[in-house]
């Protein structure tokens, strides 16, 4: 059968109420209610999974997600320095929806009706007793109009979600010619991944060192200083990669000319060879077209035992779209969706979710090809900020390591594997 | 035709992996799952390195003992084993001792598509 009829055939059916699909799709065991799950990233593969095991294969669980591979962000800067190729970092769905008997719809997600239950995507719609919205983060250009168009996003990537983007930045790189000058603009916190750009800017300059060492990278960071790992990073660019970063503070990009890539800060212009304006960010469509950004209308608020909306309790959001203080990361969004999973099991059981979850986070960053580095912490609920907070004990590497190079890669197979399997 | 197709979904529902839920409180399957992105599902790492699958008990509660007073020298579990109590140690060294050993099924790598959003 083709996807397309699948697609049609949900729309008839509809899944809208269709007890012909609940009394079959899933064996034997009772249905306790049908959850929509939009975007199948770290925080959407993991909830999908996590729901259909923890509730005895009795929830039915139907993921919407627009692409037809999952692109790791994590490690995805290696490809700039040239020690990992996207092909090792790109993954289907199959085995994940195979094992666990997950619905699946290949379909972008259009309309979010929160009052009826509704998804609509652009091949049909669903109804849903709760629904996981999962859509990673949107970039928002506004303060460029110049950056408003999909020649100029080509000229000047992001990058920022990998694939094609992290290609083209690769392949810039690439045609550089020695001498050139690389400029990477990192926004004003929060964003996805907070020691990233800092990473990303090790895994250039190591491709500059090897491969252009006439040439150097500028760091324009809207932040007043580095916002993750700062001493770790300062001094590889020191001791790896002396005379080739230059890291510049305060620094907001103004304007940009994406043909000339040149661009503006309050203090100067800058002129780059390779222009990697990573932008502001804030939570994903999906999260803004069911009316969920209550925080500064960026990020969507929640409550931490369960991840349910502020806003709409039977609605949930997961991964980076949440407003929290802890680091967007992938290993947060897999916190996130383990809380949220095992909240809609007790939820939709007639049970209270764990009323104190308690999870880890670690982000390793590359510094080379082989050395890594780490920040770990734990964080737990706290009942009366209504807010997970950080447990003594966390911290940083003291050096970089090819130790924790082996250990970051195995940390990359590892949530590969749980998430997509 | 549509009931080939479900009736195939049925069949991968039933001969996939379905592992069984497990018994242990919510609270304690979050943070085993939050173990899991360094030392694999259920204990059972992807690269071999750090298992904790089946580890006795009282080994299991001694090394986090000893990363946490720092009597075991460690890249980054001291970070990890100070935040946890005395019961969810506990808790977690029963979870880990009962896991069995399996072989772990990682996804294949695909050649990049470019019309990826
Ligand atoms: C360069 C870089 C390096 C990083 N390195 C690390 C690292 O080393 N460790 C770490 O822990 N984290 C790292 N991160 C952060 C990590 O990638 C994110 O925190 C993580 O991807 C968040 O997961 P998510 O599920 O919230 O969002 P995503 O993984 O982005 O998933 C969102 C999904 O929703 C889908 N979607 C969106 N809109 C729609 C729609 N309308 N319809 C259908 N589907 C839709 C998208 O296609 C996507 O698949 C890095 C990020 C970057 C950019
Ligand atoms: C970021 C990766 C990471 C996370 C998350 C993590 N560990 Fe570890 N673990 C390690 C590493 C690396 C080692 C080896 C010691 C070191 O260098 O820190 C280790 C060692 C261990 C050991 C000793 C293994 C042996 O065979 O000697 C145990 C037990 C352990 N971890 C338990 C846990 C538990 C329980 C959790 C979750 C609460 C956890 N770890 C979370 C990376 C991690």
């Amino acid at each position: 059968m083709q996807r397309r009829d699948f697609i049609k055939q949900l729309a008839a059916t509809g899944l809208i109420g269709a007890p012909w699909f609940e009394a079959h799709a899933v064996p034997a065991r009772k249905v306790q209610g049908r959850v929509v799950v939009i975007g199948a990233g770290y925080a959407g593969t993991t909830l999908a999974k996590y729901l259909r095991i923890w509730s005895g294969y009795g929830i039915e669980v139907v993921v919407v997600e627009q692409n037809t591979q999952f692109v790791s962000c994590p490690l995805s800067n290696l490809v700039l320095g040239g020690s990992r190729s996207i092909n090792d970092l790109t993954f289907g769905y199959g085995l994940l929806q195979k094992h666990h008997g997950i619905q699946w719809v290949h379909d972008q997600v259009t309309h979010i009706d929160t009052a009826a239950r509704k998804v609509t995507m652009s091949r049909g719609e669903m109804t849903y007793d709760r629904l996981v919205v999962a859509p990673g983060i949107d970039f928002n250009y506004s303060a460029w109009p110049e950056m408003q168009n999909a020649e100029a996003q080509r000229l000047v990537p992001h990058a920022w979600k990998a694939g094609p983007q992290t290609l083209n930045l690769r392949q810039q790189l690439e045609s550089m010619p020695d001498g050139g000058v690389v400029v990477i603009s990192i926004p004003k916190a929060p964003f996805r991944c907070p020691p990233g750009p800092y990473e990303r800017t090790c895994q250039v300059a190591f491709y500059l060192k090897l491969h252009k060492p006439k040439s150097k990278v500028i760091v324009l960071d809207a932040n007043p200083d580095i916002v993750s790992k700062k001493a770790l990073f300062l001094s590889a660019w020191k001791e790896l990669y002396p005379g080739i970063v230059d890291y510049r503070p305060n620094s907001t990009v103004l304007h940009v000319n994406p043909v000339t890539r040149e661009v503006e800060t309050e203090f100067e212009r800058v002129k780059a060879d390779v222009l990697n304006i990573i932008p502001p960010q804030r939570a994903g469509k999906p999260a803004q077209m069911a009316g969920l950004l209550n925080v500064d209308n960026n990020w969507c608020a929640v409550d931490f035992r369960s991840y349910a909306s502020t806003i709409s309790p039977e609605v949930h959001v997961l991964g980076d779209a949440v407003f929290s203080p802890q680091p967007k990361s992938a290993h947060i969004a897999t916190s996130h969706a383990h809380v949220c999973a095992n909240a809609i099991v007790a939820m939709m059981g007639g049970q209270e979710p764990d009323p104190e979850p308690v999870f880890a986070n670690t982000c390793y960053s590359f510094v080379s090809d082989r050395m890594a580095v780490h920040v770990a912490n734990v964080y737990r609920y706290d009942a009366e900020k209504k807010l997970m907070v950080t447990m003594d004990g966390g911290g940083l590497s003291d050096v970089p390591s090819d130790l924790e190079g082996t250990y970051a890669q195995s940390w990359a197979r590892n949530i590969w594997s749980d998430a997509l399997t | 035709m549509y009931t080939s197709f479900w009736l195939g979904l049925l069949l991968m529902s039933v001969t996939g992996v379905c592992a069984e839920p497990q018994n242990f409180p919510a609270h304690t399957l979050t943070l085993a799952a939050s173990c899991a992105v360094c030392h694999g599902t259920n204990g059972n790492s992807a690269t071999g390195l750090l298992s904790l699958a089946g580890m006795d008990e009282s080994v299991f509660i001694a090394k986090l003992q000893a990363y946490r007073n720092g009597s075991q020298a460690s890249t980054v579990m001291h970070h990890h084993a100070k935040g946890l109590t005395e019961a969810e140690i506990t808790a977690l060294a029963g979870y880990f001792s009962v896991q069995q050993h399996q072989a772990i099924v990682e996804p294949q790598a695909q050649t990049l598509e470019l019309q990826h959003e």
